[in-house]
């Protein structure tokens, strides 16, 4: 799988995609600290662009690179390699050097303004954390999405749905469903409907520990109570590690009984 | 070498391939013929382990294909359509299957042959058709393996590389290997193949050498011969 992982990651690190999705994180974070003036404040605006724009780039990366990478694919398949090697091999490939543009075109930024000097490195560090999670996760699910569908425009339409449901319509149900249901105890439905959606689970997370919970009005307090313990924040990771492993199986799963 | 027993697919409501008996156990230069559409490129790719049988068993080698892929280290494939990433350079390209395959090649003397080095630091994607096929057949000769497998490959040659491509396949045939070849082109058939497997509909129609086709059809002319089976077998 190493070998593959190599290759991918090599020939993903040449194309022009891996620079412009590193200049702009580059210049994302030259312009709010530039704006903010603050490392803390800039943290925050951060996660705001994270939540929603890696999930994003995750997806449409992910479907992209699975549907133009089809003859490298092929070529491989004639090899003496086991199919999920190949698969697990070019996933982890596009996820690795997504997350590796996240955390440089981030990283180079905040570190100039003096990110090891403040009180703030526990914040970012968590931020990098969860923006990799989230960059695997939708990674994975772009490749289930592409494995499944021979077409590539709904791949991409299938694609871009997953994403505006999980990071815009889920969130609009979720309130929903707490206006219409007000009158019933919903602190633990909150938080099971929370669990169910990586980007609102990773939203959570940080505001928590950026301690603005207050933002969350009314379930803020539950959340904290659960989340703001040890064992609270040992679960939110276990649910993003089972976010991101779940698809990870269904790909290999999927591997071995596709045609070619 | 093969063996093929009730061999079915199908894509969607697209019967392919229905019913396949094959067993090939010696050396020497086999062409899958049959109209388009007749499941040949299926049929390498059911060998190869790209297409999922729906029913049937595949040996190589002695060993059932099934969730195996160590078997195609003995197996070099030219697929039809030479589509490389095209951000590779050629020499890279080379290197890297020699990576994956962890083997040995002899590219220099196939490089020399057709004439490949200027190509060599070229991007695949700015390659010609015919060059991507000399890159192709460089890649699947550059191996030893006891089995080879080429799906058209005299696609987009010159004919100073045909006569090469020729030789490299009779010299292979010498070393004993077996060749499962496809082709649409008669001449190159008639002059390489020792066998003949001609599918119809999904299922092996004719086995055997290209002097029994043409007294089964009753033509004197190959090509007259093979065009024969399927004019007849329309009327059926």
């Amino acid at each position: 799988m190493f070998k593959i992982l190599k290759y991918s990651f090599y020939d993903l690190i040449r194309s022009r995609w891996s620079y412009v999705y590193f200049l702009f994180y580059l210049a994302l974070g030259f312009v709010l600290l530039f704006l903010n003036n603050d490392l803390s404040k800039a943290v925050i605006t951060l996660m705001n662009v994270i939540i929603v724009l890696v999930p994003l780039i995750g997806t449409i990366f992910g479907v992209m690179y699975f549907y133009s990478s089809k003859e490298f694919t092929e070529l491989l398949l004639a090899q003496p390699l086991k199919r999920s090697t190949i698969f697990l091999g070019q996933y982890f490939g596009v996820a690795g050097s997504l997350t590796l543009s996240l955390a440089l075109g981030l990283g180079i930024p905040f570190v100039l303004y003096g990110l090891f000097r403040s009180e703030a490195i526990w914040n970012f560090s968590l931020l990098l954390i969860i923006g990799s999670f989230l960059t695997f996760i939708f990674t994975a699910l772009a490749f289930n999405i592409a494995i499944s569908n021979e077409n590539k425009i709904k791949g991409f339409g299938y694609a871009v749905l997953l994403w505006l449901f999980l990071a815009v319509i889920y969130d609009g149900f979720f309130l929903l469903s707490l206006i219409v249901f007000e009158e019933y105890p919903l602190d633990s439905f909150s938080l099971a409907a929370t669990m169910f959606n990586p980007i609102d689970l990773s939203r959570t997370l940080i505001l928590l520990k950026l301690d603005i919970s207050a933002l969350l009005g009314y379930t803020g307090a539950v959340f904290k109570q659960f989340f703001g313990t040890n064992l609270g924040l040992t679960v939110a990771m276990g649910v993003l590690l089972f976010w991101t492993i779940l698809p990870v199986f269904r790909l290999a799963y999927k591997s071995k009984k596709k045609d070619f | 070498m093969i063996k093929i027993q009730g061999l079915h697919k199908k894509f969607g409501k697209n019967q392919v391939l229905s019913g396949v008996d094959l067993e090939i156990d010696k050396g020497g230069i086999f062409a899958v013929l049959g109209p388009n559409g007749s499941g040949k490129t299926t049929l390498i790719k059911s060998i190869l382990g790209m297409v999922v049988p729906n029913k049937g068993s595949i040996s190589v080698l002695e060993t059932n294909i099934k969730n195996s892929w160590k078997y195609r280290q003995e197996i070099d494939y030219l697929p039809q359509i030479a589509n490389f990433p095209g951000n590779l350079r050629v020499k890279e390209l080379i290197r890297m299957i020699k990576d994956l395959r962890r083997e040995q090649g002899n590219e220099e003397r196939l490089i020399d042959l057709f004439g490949m080095q200027p190509f060599l630091d070229k991007k695949l994607s700015t390659l010609s058709g015919g060059t991507k096929q000399k890159v192709n057949i460089l890649l699947t000769f550059m191996f030893d393996g006891p089995l080879m497998i080429l799906d058209e490959p005299t696609t987009g040659l010159d004919p100073a590389s045909l006569i090469r491509l020729k030789e490299l396949i009779l010299e292979g045939k010498q070393k004993g290997k077996t060749i499962l070849i496809t082709s649409h082109i008669m001449r190159f058939v008639e002059e390489m193949a020792d066998e003949i497997i001609y599918l119809l509909e999904g299922k092996i129609y004719f086995k055997g050498s290209i002097e029994e086709l043409k007294n089964k059809t009753g033509q004197t002319d190959f090509e007259h011969a093979i065009a024969d089976i399927s004019i007849n077998s329309a009327d059926v």
